[in-house]
């Protein structure tokens, strides 16, 4: 995300407004004859099926990697022999790895069209657009809203690219996360660098209140390289109704899903509740992105 | 003449032709050292003066200088300098390195001058500047980065800063400023 300026951002939250009709199933063939290749090295719900929603609510077609131990990956194939082969198979593909700058290396190899659709603990830029339009949708604009990203900080990507995002549209964010979670310190001082008002605190109570939309994440047990440090943070935070009670009437409730127990599901009848909304959104976005990069007259 | 002479005489001419390279490479410092070469000038080659003391071995790492070349390298190590307190220097021998791939030089001996010796003649001096992209000297530090796999791919890393140096990772974005020295390749 930090290479994408202003304008681009806008200009794919723009044409995902345009195309909101389709993710709600209006009929369309403007991707008709295309296929999109899905390379998912990781397990993946929500992001791998919206790609393939986006990508056949447009009238395209998808081709899916499989499991790796079925594939050439098991024989031992590097990454940039197995995108340049696949890359000569499809338009455009979505690719998903444990290795942090995977999806930089699938571009410089493929012939195609390359979408990260996260690596590692790095980025998930996919993601973070459809947070963008999210907030945009529901508040109206994403300039100075205070905006608070909660739980695993550190080895979260989707709220590394978020933040980095938001630094775009002079948000005030606060990160909300327990001291051995904290942000990577060289995003922090990319956020301070770049003039965002950034402020770290633990306790989850003193921001709620004070905070336009609440990112709450989860702390996730596959990141972390001893259990034993996992056990020490898991179930940090846990957002209930009566946290809620004093919140401001515009506050919105984000989560990149899935949840496990940081948002109890009571939480779901409240006014905040956007996190199933904003999955949603993530049809409307990644057929913005299709439509941009393999679309006619991309 | 006998050989006491033919040694004078010829330490005399070479002191001659040379026209000191130690005093051009480093007028500064000659009042600090020692009056004798440690190290005898070089007739053609490459010079690198003022490196950081300590630091000449990782120099060779960078060029690419290994214990099996087929080059003659001298190095001299914690050299007294007035500019640096401690400098090292390397010299190749017949072998004039590319202001590229010297350049490089400058991630850990940022305050280093090159000078390209023929005939025993300085003929080009110039203090090393780094580049904007690094290719296949110093790896990531971030163990679960692509570029740290069997991937056929060199590291890269963008100059982000020069003084002090700030290296990122053009794959994973990680940044890398000090220790360097600890990852380069």
């Amino acid at each position: 995300m930090r290479e994408f300026s202003r304008e681009e951002i806008d200009s794919v939250l723009d044409l995902a407004q345009t195309l909101e009709p389709y993710a709600r199933g209006k009929r369309s063939d403007m991707l008709a004859g295309k296929i999109l290749a899905l390379l998912f090295f990781e397990p993946s719900t929500r992001t791998r099926m919206s790609f393939e929603t986006a990508m056949k609510r447009l009238g395209g077609g998808v081709i899916n990697l499989g499991p790796a131990e079925g594939s050439s990956i098991s024989k031992g194939e590097s990454l940039a022999d197995t995108v340049r082969v696949i890359g000569g198979y499809a338009d455009a593909l979505v690719i998903r790895h444990p290795k942090e700058g995977s999806a930089r290396l699938a571009s410089e190899f493929s012939p195609v069209p390359v979408l990260n659709a996260g690596d590692g603990a790095g980025h998930h830029p996919t993601q973070t657009l459809l947070d963008l339009y999210t907030i945009k949708k529901e508040q109206g604009r994403i300039d100075d809203l205070e905006i608070a990203l909660v739980g695993d900080l550190k080895y979260g990507r989707t709220v590394h690219s978020l933040a980095y995002a938001l630094s775009l549209y002079g948000a005030d964010v606060t990160l909300v996360s327990p001291p051995t979670l904290r942000m990577p310190e060289a995003i922090r001082n990319d956020l301070s660098g770049k003039g965002t008002r950034v402020r770290e605190v633990c306790d989850l109570a003193k921001v709620v209140n004070n905070v336009d939309v609440l990112y709450m994440t989860r702390i996730q047990r596959e990141r972390f390289p001893d259990p034993q440090e996992y056990n020490k943070v898991a179930r940090s935070y846990r957002l209930t109704p009566q946290f809620l009670a004093g919140a401001r009437k515009n506050l919105i409730i984000m989560h990149p899903l899935p949840r496990v127990d940081e948002i109890s599901p009571d939480v779901d009848e409240t006014p905040h509740a956007r996190y199933f909304q904003q999955s949603f959104y993530g049809v409307t976005v990644r057929m913005a992105l299709l439509k941009m990069l393999i679309g006619k007259g991309a | 003449m006998n050989m006491t002479t033919l040694t004078a005489a010829t330490t005399k001419t070479a002191q001659t032709k040379k026209s000191s390279i130690e005093a051009r490479i480093d007028a500064k410092d000659e009042k600090d050292e020692p009056r004798e070469l440690r190290v005898k000038p070089i007739k053609n080659g490459t010079v690198i003066d003022h490196i950081a003391g300590g630091q000449a071995l990782n120099v060779l790492k960078i060029l690419g200088i290994s214990g099996t070349t087929d080059a003659t390298v001298s190095v001299v190590m914690n050299v007294e300098s007035s500019k640096l307190g401690k400098k090292d220097i390397v010299k190749v021998e017949d072998r004039e390195l590319l202001e590229d791939e010297v350049n490089k030089i400058a991630l850990i001996a940022p305050a280093a001058s090159i000078n390209i010796i023929r005939d025993y003649m300085v003929i080009d001096k110039h203090i090393v500047d780094l580049p904007n992209e690094i290719v296949g000297v110093v790896r990531c530090q971030n163990p679960n980065c692509i570029s740290n796999t069997t991937e056929p791919i060199k590291s890269r890393m963008l100059v982000k800063a020069k003084n002090p140096v700030l290296l990122r990772c053009i794959f994973c974005e990680q940044p890398l400023t000090d220790r360097i020295a600890e990852y380069l390749i």
